[in-house]
């Protein structure tokens, strides 16, 4: 049942390694840009508030696929914009990073955000009133204490993006679910064990991934 | 081999998860009462297509109506049943449906799993470019070139196995974006069966944009899918076949669907018994 494994025909392990790479670039992207998002939604200019608002409703209820080919369709196919790679299947896998960073980033920003509101605005005050200003204010008393509680949360993002990374062979990246296109359509007498191969190498990837989170997130935990 | 752990583990995974679900296959032998089940594409212009008003429109599906009037099934008695390509070997092993006739190249992997009657089309690995190129005119120029073709489709496979294995090949999840990044010169060309090329050209939305290159680069032979050992439909069906070509069906089916794009179809080909 599980012959295709063993004909050398299919790259398992490089498939899985792009997810993996995907997964950890867009991961990396996605922290910097929901700590941006956040300070902006936390900041005193009315401005900045607004637009993280209205960035974070917008894209995150915006369906995945749709970002994504709309990042292949408008900024490549239409605008040309090819981020830099050579070849398609690294235009796709850029574009996927993009496109994930943009959408992950929104979750990332409300995880923090959860985070924010489990410091006491006492100590923000109190660090105003020690003179601080307030970008001081955010990354000396604020955010330190907000990633600590944020964890948990931030690990479940972690694991749905990693899941959500096998959207991006709808746009030419060659990752796990590429390669999965690529064996349904040659294995269709073992369409079961493909799907199940898959799964465990998605649970191999994702598990860990809660398991040390969730370690990590009861050490760190600021005690109050 | 090294990956031999790998499907253990995954033998053990596939075990948890078919005996959690329990997968039932039904017993509906694909025609219930007097209505009869018939697998079709429903995203193939010009093969196999499903209207916004919910009609069923192509040549597959004109030949599906004429193969179930020859069994003894009036227009109105045919079930049209969504058959992705993947799924096609299932949906007939499962008797969900009576036949297929959605673009089904007949190959010996498939004839392991599922009978075919026919062949009732002969299509070849084409391109699609844009009317204005012809900077394509044999398969070796392919590999300067930017190809676009479905994720993992088997003629993408032939491009990078077999054809052009240095063409810059771009996978999407679909035609339609292909079609979007030919228009906008992204890519060069969009490869699959010459049918399904000219479905699209015929499209009212792109005629005139594109051309096909008519390069046959491989030979592809639609046959109407039954299930294993049932000789007594497939015979029928043969017969039906022989019939709709001797006729002037075919022919005037033929025509009237591919017929705008221009399209160089191989005369219908002999059924094999």
């Amino acid at each position: 049942m599980f012959d295709f494994l063993d004909s050398g025909q299919y790259d398992l392990l490089g498939a899985f390694w792009v997810t993996a790479k995907l997964a950890l670039y867009s991961a990396i992207g996605s922290l910097i840009w929901g700590t941006a998002l956040v300070s902006m939604r936390v900041s005193p200019v009315p401005l900045m508030r607004s637009f993280g608002t209205a960035y974070v409703n917008l894209v995150r209820n915006t369906p995945l696929t749709v970002v994504l080919v709309g990042c292949l369709l408008g900024l490549n196919q239409t605008l040309g914009i090819t981020l830099g790679g050579g070849r398609s299947e690294d235009i796709g896998f850029r574009l996927a990073v993009l496109g994930l960073v943009a959408y992950t980033g929104t979750f990332v920003c409300e995880a923090l955000r959860s985070g924010i509101n489990t410091v006491p605005a006492g100590q923000a005050e109190a660090a105003r009133a020690l003179g601080m200003s307030f970008t001081q204010v955010l990354t000396v008393v604020v955010l330190p204490q907000a990633f600590r509680a944020a964890v948990t949360p931030l690990a479940n993002v972690l694991i749905a993006l990693t899941k959500n990374t096998t959207v991006a062979a709808a746009i030419g990246a060659v990752d796990a679910a590429f390669l999965m296109k690529t064996m349904i359509e040659n294995e269709t007498d073992a369409l079961f064990a493909v799907f199940a191969v898959f799964a465990f190498g998605f649970i191999v990837l994702t598990l860990p991934t809660g398991l040390i989170l969730g370690w990590a997130a009861k050490r760190l935990a600021v005690k109050r | 081999m090294k990956l031999r752990t790998t499907s253990a583990a995954a033998a053990a995974a596939v075990v948890l998860a078919l005996t959690a679900t329990a997968c039932g296959t039904g017993s509906d032998s694909g025609s219930n009462g007097d209505k009869i089940n018939v697998g079709i594409k429903f995203d193939q212009p010009g093969l196999g297509l499903k209207t916004p008003d919910g009609k069923y429109a192509g040549f597959d599906v004109d030949v599906a109506r004429y193969v179930a009037k020859e069994l003894g099934f009036a227009e109105d008695k045919i079930n049209f049943k969504q058959a992705p390509s993947a799924e096609r070997e299932n949906l007939i092993k499962n008797g969900d449906v009576k036949f297929v006739v959605a673009s089904y190249s007949i190959n010996d992997k498939r004839k392991k799993e599922v009978d075919f009657a026919g062949p009732y089309f002969l299509a070849h690995q084409d391109l699609l470019v844009r009317a204005d190129d012809s900077s394509i005119t044999k398969v070796e120029d392919l590999n300067a070139k930017k190809l676009c073709s479905v994720t993992g489709s088997t003629s993408a496979q032939n491009v990078k196995d077999k054809l052009a294995p240095k063409a810059d090949l771009q996978q999407l999840g679909g035609y339609s974006e292909c079609l979007t990044g030919l228009e906008n010169k992204a890519v060069d060309a969009l490869t699959t069966d010459d049918s399904i090329l000219a479905g699209y050209a015929s499209q009212k939305d792109h005629a005139g944009k594109f051309k096909l290159a008519g390069l046959r680069m491989s030979d592809e032979k639609y046959g109407i899918g039954v299930k294993k050992g049932d000789d007594e439909l497939r015979g029928k069906i043969n017969k039906a076949l022989e019939k709709m070509v001797s006729d002037g069906t075919w022919e005037k089916l033929v025509k009237q669907h591919f017929g705008p794009s221009g399209y160089k179809y191989e005369p219908a080909p002999k059924v094999e018994n």
